[in-house]
């Protein structure tokens, strides 16, 4: 994959997930993890070379089916893309609203979940109002938010301390354990190690499988 | 302090922010567009009435040269002529002109002079025909002709023609100066929708990653343009309204100039402005915008 004509970023990747994984990304700045994951949700096309996606080839797809495609993917983006003109609350129903659920059938969920990653006292605030952490936490909110089949993270608890790290790390695998497919990408080595989960570590565009490694594992339950 | 969130009273908020800093310079410029256009609307109205005004009154007439043949004296001539020309089925009213009229017809390039019974100038009649079912120019002239009468009709078809011409021109002009106005109106949304989607390319693209179809998406810069075009419609239109006013009243039943007779009745033509106006800010809006979106 290249961006115009620039140089390669991604080359030689072949990977297969299977539905239900939980995978982390890692590798150094500039190594590809974010545009391996804008692949995956469809922000970027492969110039050469077939993504599958739920069962089928997207090349095969067409654009006009993406939509809904993206709609089974949660996204928590580097740079958040959270809208300023939103409250917190009308930030994190932007994907119901956009599937075109009814409020009544949301309403309450979207307002359990912001309180559980700690937003409950500022749903009407708008994210310029918000710190850096707050944010985070609303993005990763607007991204899990409909339940996806695949959620990407890209480097989610950057802005998060531990406690709120390990604490989203607890919400991302209670959504795999109810059958989401998790990818992270991130440079938490830490949690990485800890999790115990599989490594794709990319280097220089290239993919090389770590095997897991360090401290024991957290234990994957939702609080 | 502010009152607690409460989810249950929760209203979803539009998508896109609802105020622009750069809306009332597009209000601006497209409500000067819109009174142009609603302006060259109330003209050719106007100018169009009186090209129809004045063909009207030429196609109800005809005006007949008579000469004097043999002793017979220009004045008899044209008496004679109007009878016959009274008697043509499709003529209203044939009345020769007095002598005094004749003359001064011809005052311009002849001066004042003072005997003018020497001269053989012609008499003419002036024909007023039926204007259900008016006489021919060839019908008068057989009529005459057959009356041993040496007389040219003229129907002022040449006048008429030009005339007509000229209000096919009027409308023409007036099309071509409307289609201008609204591409150039089309051309400015287009711009501005550019411009608002580059501003809110971060609202694009979250709609567009969460899921939005590009339709979606689309339709929200439709309906914002569209809602700025019909308030910038309806100010054009109620400014070139209240121009027309202006000039029905100080030009009285006229307008300001015969040549664009205004009638209040004309006025109405503003009105589909502001849903016109909408109506290509929309179009212009959804093809820029989905064409942006596609190249996200």
């Amino acid at each position: 994959m290249r961006y115009g004509r620039g140089p390669e970023v991604l080359s030689d990747i072949s990977l297969s997930l299977p539905r239900g994984s939980f995978h982390f990304i890692t590798g150094p700045s500039g190594a590809g993890k974010s545009s391996l994951l804008k692949l995956i949700y469809l922000a970027a096309r492969p110039s050469a070379g077939a993504i599958r996606l739920f069962g089928e080839d997207i090349s095969q797809t067409s654009p006009s089916d993406w939509p809904k495609t993206r709609r089974r993917i949660g996204v928590v983006f580097q740079d958040l893309l959270l809208l300023d003109h939103l409250s917190a609350f009308d930030n994190t129903a932007l994907p119901l609203r956009i599937a075109g659920h009814k409020a009544a059938d949301y309403r309450g969920d979207v307002a359990e979940l912001l309180t559980w990653v700690g937003l409950g006292a500022r749903m009407h605030a708008l994210p310029p109002t918000l710190a850096g952490g707050e944010k985070q936490r609303l993005a990763i909110a607007r991204a899990v938010v409909n339940r996806p089949e695949i959620l990407l993270a890209d480097e989610p608890t950057g802005n998060v301390d531990h406690d709120m790290a390990l604490r989203i790390y607890r919400l991302f695998v209670e959504l795999n354990r109810l059958g989401t497919t998790v990818i992270i990408a991130t440079h938490d080595q830490d949690l990485v190690a800890r999790s115990g989960r599989p490594v794709l570590h990319l280097d220089k565009g290239r993919l090389k499988p770590l095997p897991p490694q360090g401290p024991a594992p957290i234990q994957g339950t939702a609080t | 302090m502010s009152e607690p969130f409460d989810p249950n009273r929760w209203k979803p908020a539009p998508f896109l922010p609802e105020a622009d800093a750069r809306d009332p310079a597009l209000i601006f410029v497209v409500s000067v567009l819109c009174f142009l256009a609603c302006l060259t609307a109330l003209f050719a109205i106007a100018g169009d009435r009186a090209a129809h005004g004045w063909a009207g009154q030429l196609t109800g007439e005809a005006t007949v040269i008579v000469r004097a043949r043999g002793g017979e004296t220009p004045d008899a001539a044209a008496a004679r002529a109007a009878e016959v020309l009274a008697g043509v089925s499709g003529v209203g009213e044939a009345r020769a002109l007095e002598r005094e009229k004749a003359y001064d017809l011809i005052k311009p390039w002849l001066g004042d002079v003072r005997d003018l019974e020497d001269l053989p100038v012609p008499r003419l009649v002036a024909v007023t025909l039926d204007r259900k079912k008016p006489a021919t120019a060839e019908t008068l002239d057989r009529a005459l002709k057959s009356q041993g009468l040496d007389a040219v009709v003229d129907d002022h078809r040449v006048w008429i023609k030009d005339i007509q011409r000229a209000a096919g021109l009027v409308r023409a002009t007036a099309a071509s100066i409307f289609l201008l106005i609204a591409l150039a109106a089309g051309a400015v949304v287009a711009f501005a929708t550019r411009a608002g989607l580059a501003a809110r390319r971060d609202v694009v693209e979250v709609l567009h990653l969460t899921g939005a179809e590009d339709a979606q998406i689309a339709n929200l810069f439709e309906l914002r343009f569209a809602r700025v075009a019909a308030i910038s419609g309806t100010i054009g239109a109620v400014a070139a309204a209240a121009l027309g006013i202006v000039l029905r009243l100080i030009g009285g039943g006229q307008g300001i100039t015969p040549a664009l007779p205004i009638a209040w009745v004309d006025l109405i033509a503003v009105l589909p402005c502001p849903l016109l106006a909408a109506l290509v800010a929309a179009v212009a809006a959804r093809l820029t915008a989905r064409r942006l979106i596609q190249d996200l």
